[in-house]
């Protein structure tokens, strides 16, 4: 949805800055909300219902959880973010992908 | 009342006359006015008709809670209804009008509604919609059409312009250590304090000029104070209003750019709609004078004490001759003071019975005493008053103006919009501020306290708390007290009327009276939420800011308890309203969104391409010839392609390179098809699903080498694909060794599709014996050369149904090699052809788009069954197979014929049986077309049960929204070339 129709109907202003690793302190609208970043996704020939409780049985958690968010519009890394539900405060983001460091400095 | 302006007094400029209309009569006024002191100096006292009664309305106070003096400004595009007068500065040329009043103000057919009062008490709309007696008859909501109509003329605000908005609007972001707002003399203090430690401050002002209430003074020059601030390093943004304080001490603000100019430079915007992310927020918003409830308080004439002290002082107009003062504070005493050496009889109620103050003798005191009721209409022409103690014993005092104050209400509505609810002060009778945990410190008058000096001492204390924050210090925080008058207030919130019903107003803006709260505790209403929303008490665009806290102890007399038990409503953003093009900013017109272009636009449109948006692409949709219509033009297109051959853009197809050692395995765990086994040179056409085993996308994916693969994905899920494909690859295989790129931008592409596409192929290529049926083979692919020497890849494809191609180069070189492709295509009469006819190619041949794949719909409903593998798993095979998805009544794909060759029918089409038209019926049709083939309307879609089910049985199209119904029958989705013979070919 566009920032500007989320402003008309909350009369809200962007309040989330996620820092990214890659790219330093960026407002949320740069990112894409991913999901439940606990969350161990079944092998892929794991039994129906082992994919069930993966997928669709969720906590709704009060309080701090760990989250996915993607740098969309920026270095497109997938970041596993810890926030509160209850007042959007960041206390960690790190790569989602644990060899991240070695992965980007092998290139430079 | 008679207001005049007083020589010597205010802090405008008369060197600078300004002329203004007000219903469309011409007046003067001086640079600094505001519109209400323009309005006032003029003698002007009816400004407004109120919301239901329609009752005269004054000028009632001097700011942002301003319920009597709401006007209409501007006019045809340009107009702004409900601009509050009092904070509306004055420029050359403002074109005011009083607004819910015909003819005018001054006289208003609808002021008979005043007499109607009883159908309009609380909770009338509602008592209508379910039917009041003695309206029985017409129960409901028949009865609510009729009246809707007539009331909704006849109760309201102003009205908007049904023009779109010709100014512009901008959206900008700051940042700063500290954020002060308000610049009374707690703001002042702090800021300065944290200035002088090299802190970033940013100081919000809604006013034009600095000072808060200082200004209301006779000695105060706001212009040094803003010279003084900005040397000391403030950053200072007047003007402006912090509308909310969010999350993560964020401050959403609104500057008001050009609203104060008569002929604003078309460069700049009309207003600026700011975030500001601070370390640390200080709120020094300061307090509002409340009114009290008695019987005729809305009088025009009736104001606020500390208003017209402001007007006196700052803009220099004495508001009455003869005014009578009704207080039960400390805080109108100065005022008193200085109405009388300004000239006016000043009279003063209080209803304390014991006070301590040195009064001139001119002034009469009365003590004990109450307001009861305003006479006169259109004008006061005296005041009836009473005894504390007995309400009977009453008094008429001639005057012409009523001025009260029934105490001050700090401003908590921002840090409220933290979650903070504001804890009862006894002492003080009002809301103070609760405990804060966050990064905000509250203080001077926001936080109770009434004295100047310890404003002054609460903002230093602030700025200290502000330092602790950014660890520039470790001090002990104690603020002062909150009070610090010398005699207590007591409380005065409503003197009750003997009459009935009486019009003692609590809510001036949407005439909610203290009988409507009454009411609505007879019937039940006792929560406040529940209360503010059956009278609409606080819900007009002060938000109650003059109302509420009477309100609430009237309904805290009523339920016996006292204000805190009672609670008070939850305070909201924005803090004072915020225009809708403020909050669009420039995302209007051609910038509500980005508008992409493939890199043959260009060529397209000078080929004379209509071009249409898909998602935020511009493609073309058909190539008209001459005065063909869109329907001529993609019939003749398609029967072009069927015969002989067609070029078509399809660069906005999803294009991702996917490389590195394991790049088989990755494309093979993603689509339901097997492609472990795809050869180097040869593409497959795939489908994606969701981990839930819907489908997510279909595309191809092209193995170009041992570790690298060219995906192609649809326009529609293009973006989608793209972060799915890193998700997995960053969240859950990280130990696959692949690397996902989005090629989408570097590759242009187009389908060449046709009998004669192999032959123009072959006339476009360096090498032509390249392009033949057994070197390039269905699914073949080729990375060769265009006889122009340019490299780009050729994959034998197609969604048309014929044989066909799709070519792609390098973006750069897509004029190049469309020139060629047409050169070409032409010799053999081809055509260009847009969107419409593409999809009419692929509906003939029933292959699935967006349209179909929406995201209820399986594999198996999309008659792909057969595509997905049982030998491998894959992302969603786990899940495909779960009991909802594989139930018998599935809808699947299905063709649609009309029965009756001549008629048409349009997507979402709601497919019924034949005596059972109703609900959603069997199933819907997705995507329709004329076939040039077979010479009527087709469409596919879905159906319950399927082909088998249904074949042979007429049903019916119902189209409600087009008051249309038709037969129809389903038929195989393969309606032209099943055994795909051509495409083979
Ligand atoms: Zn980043």
């Amino acid at each position: 949805m566009s920032g500007a129709l989320v402003l008309i109907q909350s009369c809200t202003v962007d309040m989330i800055r996620i820092k990214c690793p890659y790219c330093g302190e960026r407002d949320h609208s740069e990112f894409t909300y991913g999901g439940d970043a606990s969350i161990k996704y079944p092998a892929l020939d794991a039994p129906e219902s082992e994919w069930t409780k993966a997928i669709f049985f969720r906590e709704n958690i009060r309080g701090m959880q760990k989250e996915t968010w993607h740098h969309t519009n920026g270095c497109r890394l997938w970041l596993e973010v810890e926030r509160s539900t209850i007042t959007h405060e960041i206390k960690s983001v790190k790569a989602c992908h644990p060899q991240i460091e070695k992965i980007t400095k092998s290139k430079s | 009342m008679t207001s005049v302006r007083k020589e010597k007094y205010g802090k405008i400029n008369r060197g600078k006359v300004l002329g203004f209309t007000w219903d469309n009569k011409e007046y003067f006024g001086y640079e600094g006015d505001s519109l209400a002191s323009a309005l006032l100096a003029n003698n002007i006292n009816i400004v407004g008709r109120s919301f239901k009664y329609h009752r005269p309305r004054g000028v009632m106070s001097c700011g942002v809670e301003e319920s009597g003096a709401l006007v209409t400004i501007g006019s045809g595009s340009k107009i702004d209804p409900n601009v509050r007068a009092t904070t509306q500065e004055l420029y050359s040329g403002l074109n005011a009008k009083g607004q819910n009043a015909f003819p005018s103000v001054n006289f208003d057919f609808g002021g008979v509604n005043n007499y109607l009062g009883r159908f309009f008490a609380a909770g009338f709309y509602y008592k209508t919609f379910m039917g009041l007696p003695p309206f029985e008859w017409g129960k409901g909501t028949g009865i609510w059409m009729v009246f809707e109509k007539i009331i909704r003329k006849a109760a309201g605000m102003g009205k908007a312009s049904r023009e779109p908005d010709p100014d512009s609007y901008e959206h900008a972001n700051d940042f700063c250590d500290v954020l002060v707002v308000g610049s009374g003399p707690a703001g002042i203090a702090a800021a300065q304090e944290v200035a002088n430690k090299n802190l970033d401050v940013i100081l919000i002002e809604q006013d034009s000029l600095l000072g808060g209430n200082s200004l209301s003074k006779k000695e105060f020059d706001a212009t040094l104070l803003h010279n003084e601030l900005k040397s000391s390093g403030v950053r200072v943004m007047s003007r402006t209003t912090a509308f909310g304080v969010y999350d993560n001490t964020v401050v959403g603000a609104l500057e008001r750019v050009t609203d104060h100019l008569p002929n604003p430079d078309v460069k700049l915007p009309r207003q600026r709609f700011w975030t500001i992310r601070a370390k640390h927020i200080i709120l020094a918003s300061g307090a509002l004078e409340r009114h009290v409830a008695f019987n005729n308080n809305d009088v025009p004439g009736a104001m606020t004490v500390n208003a017209s002290r402001q007007y006196l002082n700052r803009y220099g107009v004495l508001t009455g001759n003869n005014i009578v003062i009704s207080t039960n504070n400390d805080s109108v005493y100065q005022t008193a003071v200085e109405l009388h050496e300004a000239g006016s009889k000043v009279t003063i109620l209080d209803s304390r019975e014991n006070i301590n103050h040195d009064l001139p003798k001119e002034i009469n005191l009365h003590l004990n005493t109450l307001p009861f009721n305003i006479n006169g209409r259109k004008k006061i022409d005296g005041i009836d008053v009473c005894k504390t103690k007995d309400l009977s014993k009453k008094n008429t005092i001639i005057c012409d103006q009523v001025l009260i104050s029934g105490g001050w209400s700090p401003i908590v509505n921002l840090i409220s919009h933290r979650g903070i609810k504001p804890v009862w002060n006894q002492e003080n009778l009002c809301f103070t501020p609760g405990d804060i945990k966050e990064n905000i410190s509250v203080v001077g008058s926001a936080k109770g306290i009434w004295n100047e000096r310890d404003c002054v001492e609460s903002g230093l204390i602030g700025a200290n708390e502000a330092m602790n924050t950014l660890g520039i210090h470790k001090k002990e925080i104690s603020f002062p007290s909150a009070g610090g008058w010398s005699n207590p207030i007591e409380p005065l919130f409503e003197v009750k009327s003997n009459k009935f019903p009486s019009k003692s107003f609590v809510d001036f803006q949407h005439d909610v009276t203290a009988e409507d709260v009454r009411l609505a505790h007879r019937e039940g209403f006792i929560s406040v939420e529940h209360l503010k929303r059956y009278t609409t008490l606080g819900m007009a665009n002060d938000q109650g800011k003059m109302g509420n806290i009477i309100g609430l102890s009237l309904m805290a007399e009523q339920l016996d308890k006292t204000i805190p038990e009672v609670g008070t409503t939850v305070f909201r953003p924005p803090y004072t309203p915020v225009p809708i093009g403020a909050l669009t900013g420039r995302n209007v017109g051609k910038h509500f969104r980005p508008l992409r272009v493939t890199p043959m636009h260009q060529w397209n449109i000078d080929h004379g391409a209509k071009m249409i948006e898909v998602g935020l692409y511009q493609r073309p949709w058909y190539y008209p010839k001459k005065n063909e219509t869109l329907s001529d033009s993609y019939i003749r297109e398609t029967t072009i392609v069927r015969k002989t051959v067609g070029i078509c853009d399809v660069t906005s197809l999803g294009k991702i390179a996917i490389q590195g050692p394991d790049a088989t395995e990755f494309v093979n765990r993603i689509y339901t098809n097997l492609f472990a086994k795809l050869p180097i040179g040869k593409a497959r056409y795939g489908i994606m699903l969701r981990d839930d085993g819907i489908v997510m996308d279909d595309g191809t994916s092209w193995r170009l080498g041992e570790n690298e693969y060219f995906m192609t994905t649809s326009t529609a899920a293009a973006a989608k694909v793209m972060s799915w494909l890193e998700e997995l690859l960053q969240t859950r295989w990280t130990d696959l060794k692949v690397n996902v790129t989005s090629v989408s931008e570097q590759w242009a592409g187009a389908a060449i599709a046709g009998p004669k596409s192999r032959d123009v192929l072959n006339e476009c290529v360096l090498d032509p014996s390249e392009i033949t049926k057994e070197n390039l083979p269905f699914m073949g692919i080729l990375q060769t050369k265009l006889k122009d020497d340019t490299p780009c890849r050729i994959v034998r494809i197609s969604f048309s149904g014929e044989l066909a191609y799709e070519m792609y180069i390098e973006s750069d070189y897509a004029h190049g090699m469309m020139d060629i492709l047409w050169q070409s295509a032409q010799k053999y009469d081809g055509c260009l052809y847009g969107l419409e006819a593409l999809g009419a190619l692929r509906v003939e041949k029933g292959h699935v788009t967006a349209a179909e794949l929406d995201g209820r719909v399986t594999i198996d409903d999309a008659g792909l069954g057969k595509m997905a593998s049982t030998k491998k798993s894959y992302i969603g095979s786990a899940m495909r197979k779960r009991g909802v998805l594989i139930a018998d009544d599935r809808e699947m794909l299905v063709g649609f014929f009309p029965i009756n060759e001549k008629e048409t029918f349009n997507a979402g089409t709601i497919v019924c049986e034949k005596n059972n038209i109703q609900g959603s019926g069997i199933g819907r049709i997705t995507s329709v077309t004329h076939s040039p083939e077979l010479g009527h309307w087709i469409g596919i879609g879905f159906v319950k049960g399927g082909l088998e089910k249904w074949k042979e049985i007429t049903l019916v199209g119902a189209d409600p929204v087009r008051n249309k119904q038709m037969e129809i029958k389903v038929v195989s989705p393969h309606m032209i070339d099943p055994e795909g013979k051509r495409m083979y070919a």
